[in-house]
């Protein structure tokens, strides 16, 4: 996912200067043919009006209507310059939401996805059960964040909850954690990962599973122990796989907004506002427009920009290493 | 290997076992004292919120599923998905087609534009798709919600549908030329054909983010009658905020299908997953 121009393009022939390459099949679309053209674009249509029209147009008018104080009615006239960007980044709100996306991003990378790793290579082992535990730990996936948020609002809702109880029992008051601003954010996490690190270890454990046996076996016959080989066989090839699963939780982090939005509306008292949340807040329920799509833009050049980086600097070396990308496919 | 011989050995396994039954049971108890806590009333649940009913009311349960309103919201997000998917699939399938197998000025700029989609996130574009959807009179109008879904979709199954077409061989092509047939026969009756598992693939994918859906549905449909079961889950938790069992037993039957799909096409979205990360 999210890697496309370093897809490699193993036909990366001529485009359609034409004349054909003689007795080449696969290249038949360069031949002139009467209609092709038509052919081209009775095909690209679709797609392409689709994408246009309600992916990037889109993006193009937030942009613009984000140099503008509007209220999302009529046109954007009021120009105002950048003044929503200085505006936000003025904002203690939005400062907050800034630090809660560095902090979600830390934790998912220092504790969610090490425990996938953890689970998948644990589920790597001959384990009686194994598919059972895999099936339930990806189970969560499948469910909305909506449908979790609610669930986990009335298993920690104050009385009547799951969590309540057991926090009685060891004798805490742990049922608070959703409505004490220095807890919020770690609540939110909790849950967060509990619908996500199925996922990846999902994708962790296909990963490992193409990693062929021999190489494991050659470790330990040289005398490596289970860490060694671990570390210094395991853990390079799983290389791809984690670098884009550490992609993917940024990104994710980033955009965060179902989950927060049902279980804490961003409360108390902003503690657990994302980006996303205050975005709509402005949007939809205050109507400054201009500003809500300032804070979109800026959320997409975050994405944008740590995706180009994080392209060139990290990503790259998958293409390069050639035994890598051979584990990763077989 | 036999386990039975080496203590060592069984007593790692023991260790094993425990750790993964530790977090089953975070994801279990949870969910299990959703279904449980269905079936008691609101007295029960305070007094009682970890054990078994007592005694058993299934009346939750039964008067939603006599209620009109979660069967449509369930058949509303059953439409959404399934219309939404298929626009998408076949769309991106085309296209797909295309990227992969003409070669044209302009294809590789086009084919990233397309992975560029990737990367914008619906948060992004929520706002100004709102707007053009009022514009057009798009709102509480399913097409309203499938479009743009659609079209958020669509990058990531361009890419999954592109890779898998390269990898048919140019002598079948040459094949079905030679017999006769027009590009859009190819396409059609033996490129799809051939492709299924690829768009199965694709389609569970699809379903899944569609029947996940909350934020625009959210917005777009104002109209209870329109709405999804995602919006319908949150609308009823702030309706019954004071009766806990009722919520519960609302977002157990709403978590039924996902389930129910789940263990039916478990291997197509692990196999769509894996791969989208590849691609």
């Amino acid at each position: 996912m999210t890697r496309p121009s370093t897809v490699p393009d193993t036909r990366r022939g001529g485009p359609a200067t034409d004349p054909p390459g003689p007795g080449t099949a696969r290249r038949r679309g360069a031949r002139p043919r009467p209609g092709r053209r038509r052919v081209l674009a009775a095909f690209l249509t679709p797609a392409l009006a689709l994408f246009l029209l309600l992916v990037i147009a889109p993006i193009v008018v937030a942009s613009y209507a984000s140099l503008y104080k509007w209220n999302g009615f009529g046109l954007p006239e009021n120009f105002v310059g950048l003044d929503n960007y200085t505006r936000a980044f003025g904002d203690p709100t939005f400062r907050g939401d800034l630090w809660h996306a560095l902090v979600l991003i830390v934790l998912s990378l220092t504790v969610q996805l090490p425990a996938a790793l953890g689970l998948a290579m644990l589920l790597n082992q001959p384990l009686r059960g194994r598919s059972i535990y895999r099936l339930i730990f990806f189970a969560p996936y499948v469910l909305s964040e909506v449908t979790t948020a609610v669930l986990f609002n009335l298993v920690f809702s104050p009385n009547r909850g799951l969590g309540d109880s057991i926090a009685r029992w060891l004798g805490s008051d742990a049922g608070t954690i959703f409505a004490d601003p220095d807890t919020v954010l770690y609540a939110v996490f909790m849950i967060v990962s509990w619908k996500y690190f199925g996922l990846y270890m999902m994708l962790f454990l296909a990963a490992r599973q193409g990693i062929p046996k021999e190489l494991n076996e050659a470790a330990t016959t040289d005398g490596a122990g289970p860490w060694q080989a671990f570390r210094h066989v395991t853990l390079p090839l799983l290389g791809p796989t984690i670098r884009i699963s550490v992609f993917l939780s940024v990104i994710g982090t980033i955009q965060l907004f179902d989950m927060v939005w049902v279980l804490t509306g961003g409360g108390p008292i902003h503690a657990s506002e994302t980006m996303a949340v205050t975005m709509f807040q402005y949007g939809f329920r205050r109507f400054e427009v201009g500003y809500a799509s300032a804070i979109s833009i800026i959320m997409f050049l975050l994405s944008f920009v740590f995706a180009l980086v994080y392209q060139r600097v990290v990503l790259r070396r998958d293409t390069e290493g050639a035994i890598t990308n051979q584990g990763d496919n077989r | 290997m036999t386990s039975t011989a080496n203590p060592a050995l069984r007593a790692r396994r023991l260790v094993l076992h425990l750790v993964c039954i530790a977090v089953g049971a975070v994801i279990v108890v949870p969910v299990l004292f959703g279904v449980l806590g269905g079936f008691k009333d609101n007295g029960q649940l305070s007094t009682n919120p970890l054990g078994l009913p007592d005694p058993w009311a299934p009346s939750n349960y039964t008067d939603i599923l006599a209620s009109e309103v979660f069967w449509r919201q369930l058949g509303n997000s059953v439409l959404i998905a399934v219309t939404g998917t298929f626009i998408m699939v076949a769309s991106a399938a085309m296209a797909a087609f295309v990227f992969a197998r003409f070669a044209f000025r302009g294809r590789e700029l086009l084919f990233t534009l397309f992975g560029v989609g990737l990367m914008f996130p619906f948060a992004v574009a929520i706002l100004p798709l709102f707007v053009l959807l009022r514009g057009l009179g798009l709102l509480d109008n399913p097409l309203g919600v499938i479009l743009p879904q659609a079209a958020f979709g669509l990058p990531i199954t361009v890419i999954i549908l592109r890779q898998f077409f390269r990898t048919i061989p140019g002598e079948v092509e040459e094949a079905a030329i030679l017999d006769g047939c027009s590009p859009f026969g190819f396409f059609w009756r033996i490129l799809l054909p051939m492709a299924r598992p690829a768009l199965a693939t694709v389609s569970v994918l699809a379903l899944v983010t569609s029947w996940n859906n909350f934020m625009l549905p959210l917005v777009v449909f104002t109209d209870q009658s329109w709405w999804t079961l995602p919006v319908g889950v949150q609308a009823f938790q702030g309706q019954y905020s004071d009766d806990t069992a009722r919520v519960l037993a609302y977002v157990v039957l709403s978590m039924v299908p996902a389930l129910g799909f789940y263990a039916v096409a478990e291997r197509q979205l692990i196999s769509g997953l894996s791969g989208s990360v590849k691609g």
